[in-house]
């Protein structure tokens, strides 16, 4: 049977992909955010999960607005890296594990979540650049497990409820582990935390919310679905709504966890920068 | 069509809630900017704009927006931030020199201000 190992959170900031490719990992303004992932690298080493399932929101690559997804799931062969706007350098595909896919899809109907499946998904930033965090060189990292991706929509609301996230979360840990094969699986939220790119507001950033969601997250996230959807966007930023990425992937994680790492760091382009690493606990 | 009888959200100082009237509103220029994704669309746009913004069907408002460059009036012209990141892409302008624009700072002073919100 596949078994969740546990739940990896970080931002997924384009800047980051550049400073990467660009090596900056001992510069001043990088070093106090890449230090934050040696200790899940570890955990990764000793592990090794088969599967990641990166849950994270496209940014206009993926899907547009004249058909917007609230929740899809990728049952690819692979995953392209494409061309989101900038010419950066894009990186070879990344396995997929369509037979894990449409046995999740399955079984997430069955559940009642109406998802929307691809057998083809580009993949931007969103979640490239924690897989390149995670598994340095990635695709091409030899521990580099297989992937299905998994997006949902924070480019126009309606978006999901917190609440939603969660339950999706709930949902898919049953679809994963009623998977028949042994497998080990993480499930990767990406995205946040507070950040706001457009108008007035732009360069908000809430140091105290950020803090208080990566203390709930652990061990009371049911506190976090009583915050709305327009509270989320006043207390996070407009585009801090991707903390549901990271309640989406505490919900898979089952009641009780074990925060193993946990790193937090202001600013990282325009935004607060969150990493976790949540052990499940069977 | 007027939709405002469905708009629920109370506002937020300096934040536009990007939904389906949003969505009505900036469908043309946001689909021009999602063709930016592609590198021969960037260029097609540097040669022509004017014809480039013609063929997806811009207003006059969207138009002058995007002359101008000015990313407060692409948002209040129905442009979505993730859309008009790859705008920005084009004249090689990242986060912080859209958010100096738009907070109306210098960059230098934006990103000091995002230093400021660590502290
Ligand atoms: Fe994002």
């Amino acid at each position: 049977m596949a078994k969740i190992l546990g739940g990896l959170t970080t931002s997924h900031i384009p800047a980051v992909g550049n400073a990467i490719h660009n090596g900056l990992f001992d510069d001043p303004y990088w070093k106090p955010f890449f230090d934050g992932y040696p200790p899940i690298r570890a955990w990764l080493d000793e592990h090794k999960p088969d599967l990641a399932i990166n849950i994270y929101n496209d940014h206009g690559l993926g899907f547009f607005l004249d058909r917007m997804p609230t929740f899809a799931i990728g049952a690819a062969h692979e995953y392209r890296n494409e061309d989101e706007g900038w010419g950066i350098p894009q990186l070879p595909p990344f396995p997929g594990a369509p037979e894990v896919s449409w046995h999740i899809i399955e079984s997430m109907v069955e559940q009642e979540f109406d998802i929307t499946s691809c057998q083809e998904l580009p993949v931007d930033h969103g979640f490239v650049v924690p897989m390149q965090l995670f598994w340095p060189g990635a695709p091409n990292n030899p521990d580099m497990p297989r992937t299905i991706p998994i997006s949902a929509n924070t480019v126009q609301h309606p978006i999901p409820t917190l609440k939603r996230a969660l339950d999706f979360g709930k949902a898919l840990r049953r679809a994963i582990q009623s998977y028949p094969e042994d497998l080990k699986v993480v499930v990767l939220g990406t995205g946040g935390l507070s950040h706001q790119l457009d108008g007035e507001r732009a360069g908000f950033i809430n140091k105290e919310f950020d803090q208080y969601c990566m203390e709930k997250i652990v061990d009371d996230p049911e506190a976090l679905t009583k915050i709305s959807r327009m509270e989320l966007v006043e207390k996070a930023g407009a585009q801090g709504t991707e903390f549901l990425m990271w309640m989406m992937m505490r919900g898979a994680l089952g009641d009780k966890v074990v925060r193993r790492h946990s790193n937090y760091h202001i600013p990282i382009s325009n935004t607060g920068a969150g990493t976790m690493l949540l052990e499940c606990v069977e | 069509m007027d939709i405002t009888e469905f708009d629920h959200h109370s506002p937020i100082p300096g934040t536009t809630i990007f939904d389906g009237k949003m969505a009505m509103k900036g469908y043309a220029l946001n689909k021009m900017c999602y063709s930016f994704n592609g590198a021969a669309a960037r260029a097609q746009y540097l040669a022509d704009p004017e014809a480039y913004m013609e063929k997806f069907g811009l207003n006059d408002e969207q138009k002058q927006a995007c002359r101008d460059k000015d990313v407060l009036a692409m948002i209040a012209a129905g442009g979505n931030i993730y859309y008009l990141a790859k705008f920005a892409g084009i004249y090689r302008l990242d986060v912080q020199d859209i958010g100096a624009q738009q907070t109306g700072m210098t960059k230098e002073e934006f990103k000091e201000k995002l230093r400021k919100a660590g502290d």
